[in-house]
C-alpha cells in the first residue's frame, strides 16, 4: 500500500519536474553554438517578427545567412564587425548589441533548433537526435 | 486494496496525457503501465502520439523557449499582437503570409536600407507529374520570387534545368529540396497543406499504377 502510494507520488512529481513541451512560435530559431559555454542564455531568433519587416532575400541572399539553424557560426565578434545580425542591429536600422537579453533570451541549456520543424513534430524521432544538431 | 488501485488509476490518468504531450517523450509510456487485475489498461487513451499545441501563438514568457527570468523576455513582442488583422491559415504561424503580402497588409523590405526597392518577380509555373494518386505539383515562381532571390535556390538546392531535380516527400520531410524552407519557416508539411503544392488534378483517365506484388498476387 505504502509502496504503491510512494510510486504514485514519485511519478506525479516526475511529471511536474520534467520539462513541458515548448510552445514557441513556428520557425523560432534557438542558437546555442557557443552561448551556454560562454555563460550566456542561448539566442532566440523570431522569424515571424523579421519576415513582417524584411523579405527572406535580405538576410538569406544579401547577408549570407545559410538556411540552417546553427549553421552560420555567428559570434559576437562577427556581429560587431557588421556581419550577420550586426548588419542591422547596429543602432541604425535596429537596436544595437548592448541590449544583450533581447536576443540572448532562451532558457539556458536549450539546444540549437528550429522550433516546430517537421523533424521535431514527427511521432517517431528520426536518426538524428535534436541535441546533436550542429 | 481498493483505495490503492483507485489511487494508481488516478495517477495514471493524470500523468499519461501529460507525458504524451511532451515533445521529448519518444518512448510510448504504455510500457510502464500495468493494469491491476480486473482493470482495463489505462494506455487506451485518445491521441496517444498526437503532438498538439495547447495554445497557439503564445507570448514569449510562456512559450517554454524564452526564459521568463530574463527581463528582456517581457519586452519582446507577443506574436498575437502582430498577427491581428492578418489573414489566417491552418498551420505554421497560423498566418497566410503570402496573402498578407499580396493584400498589402505587410510591407517587408526587399533591400535592408531602401524601402522603395521592388523585388525581381518572375511569374512562371513549373508542373511536376507525381507517380502517386495525389494531384500533380505546380510550383509557382511568383510567390517565391516575391520573398526570395534566384540565388537562394539556384543552383545549389534546385538545378535550373528540366528533369534535373529528383524530389520526393521523404527528402522534403528530412529538410532537403523544398524542405529547406517548407516545414521550417514557410508553410509546413501537414495533411491540411498537401494541396497547396499538389494542386493540379490528374487527367480524367488517370489510374494509379498497380504494384508488382498486386499484379503477381497468387491469391488474387
Amino acid at each position: 500500500m505504502f509502496k504503491s502510494a510512494l510510486i504514485g507520488l514519485l511519478s506525479m512529481l516526475a511529471v511536474l519536474v520534467l520539462p513541458q513541451a515548448a510552445q514557441a512560435e513556428y520557425a523560432d530559431v534557438v542558437i546555442n553554438n557557443y552561448s551556454d559555454a560562454a555563460g550566456m542564455r542561448p539566442a532566440v531568433f523570431p522569424h515571424w517578427y523579421h519576415r513582417i519587416r524584411f523579405r527572406c532575400k535580405v538576410c538569406h541572399a544579401d547577408l549570407g545567412f545559410k538556411f540552417k539553424a546553427g549553421g552560420n557560426k555567428i559570434t559576437m565578434a562577427k556581429i560587431i564587425d557588421g556581419q550577420f545580425c550586426g548588419a542591422c542591429h547596429n543602432g541604425e536600422i535596429s537596436w544595437s548589441v548592448e541590449n544583450c537579453g533581447m536576443c540572448h533570451s532562451g532558457v539556458p541549456g536549450t539546444p540549437t533548433q528550429i522550433h516546430g520543424s517537421t523533424v521535431q513534430r514527427l511521432v517517431a524521432p528520426t536518426y538524428k537526435k535534436l541535441g546533436n544538431k550542429k | 486494496m481498493k483505495m490503492n488501485q483507485f489511487f494508481l488509476g488516478v495517477v495514471a490518468f493524470i500523468a499519461l496525457p501529460m507525458v504524451v504531450v511532451q515533445a521529448e517523450a519518444a518512448q510510448p509510456p504504455m510500457k510502464e503501465v500495468k493494469s491491476a487485475k480486473g482493470q482495463v489498461s489505462s494506455a487506451n487513451v485518445f491521441n496517444r502520439l498526437l503532438k498538439k499545441e495547447k495554445e497557439r501563438n503564445m507570448a514569449p514568457p510562456e512559450d517554454g523557449v524564452h526564459d521568463p527570468d530574463n527581463d528582456n523576455t517581457h519586452v519582446l513582442q507577443p506574436p498575437r499582437i502582430a498577427y491581428d488583422g492578418l489573414p489566417t491559415s491552418d498551420f505554421g504561424n497560423y498566418v497566410d503570409w503570402v496573402k498578407a503580402l499580396n493584400d498589402g497588409l505587410i510591407q517587408p523590405r526587399y533591400d535592408r536600407f531602401d524601402p522603395t526597392v521592388e523585388p525581381l518577380v518572375m511569374d512562371l509555373d513549373i508542373v511536376r507529374e507525381v507517380k502517386a494518386s495525389v494531384p500533380d505539383v505546380v510550383f509557382p515562381h511568383k510567390p517565391h520570387t516575391q520573398w526570395l532571390h534566384c540565388s537562394n535556390c539556384h543552383p545549389k538546392i534546385f538545378i535550373p534545368q528540366r528533369k534535373a531535380n529528383v524530389i520526393n516527400m521523404s527528402a522534403i520531410l528530412l529538410g532537403q529540396k523544398c524542405g529547406v524552407c517548407h516545414g521550417k519557416v514557410s508553410f509546413p508539411i501537414t495533411t491540411k497543406s498537401c494541396k497547396k503544392c499538389h494542386s493540379k488534378a490528374k487527367p480524367k483517365d488517370w489510374k494509379p499504377p498497380q504494384s508488382e506484388a498486386s499484379l503477381k498476387n497468387p491469391w488474387r
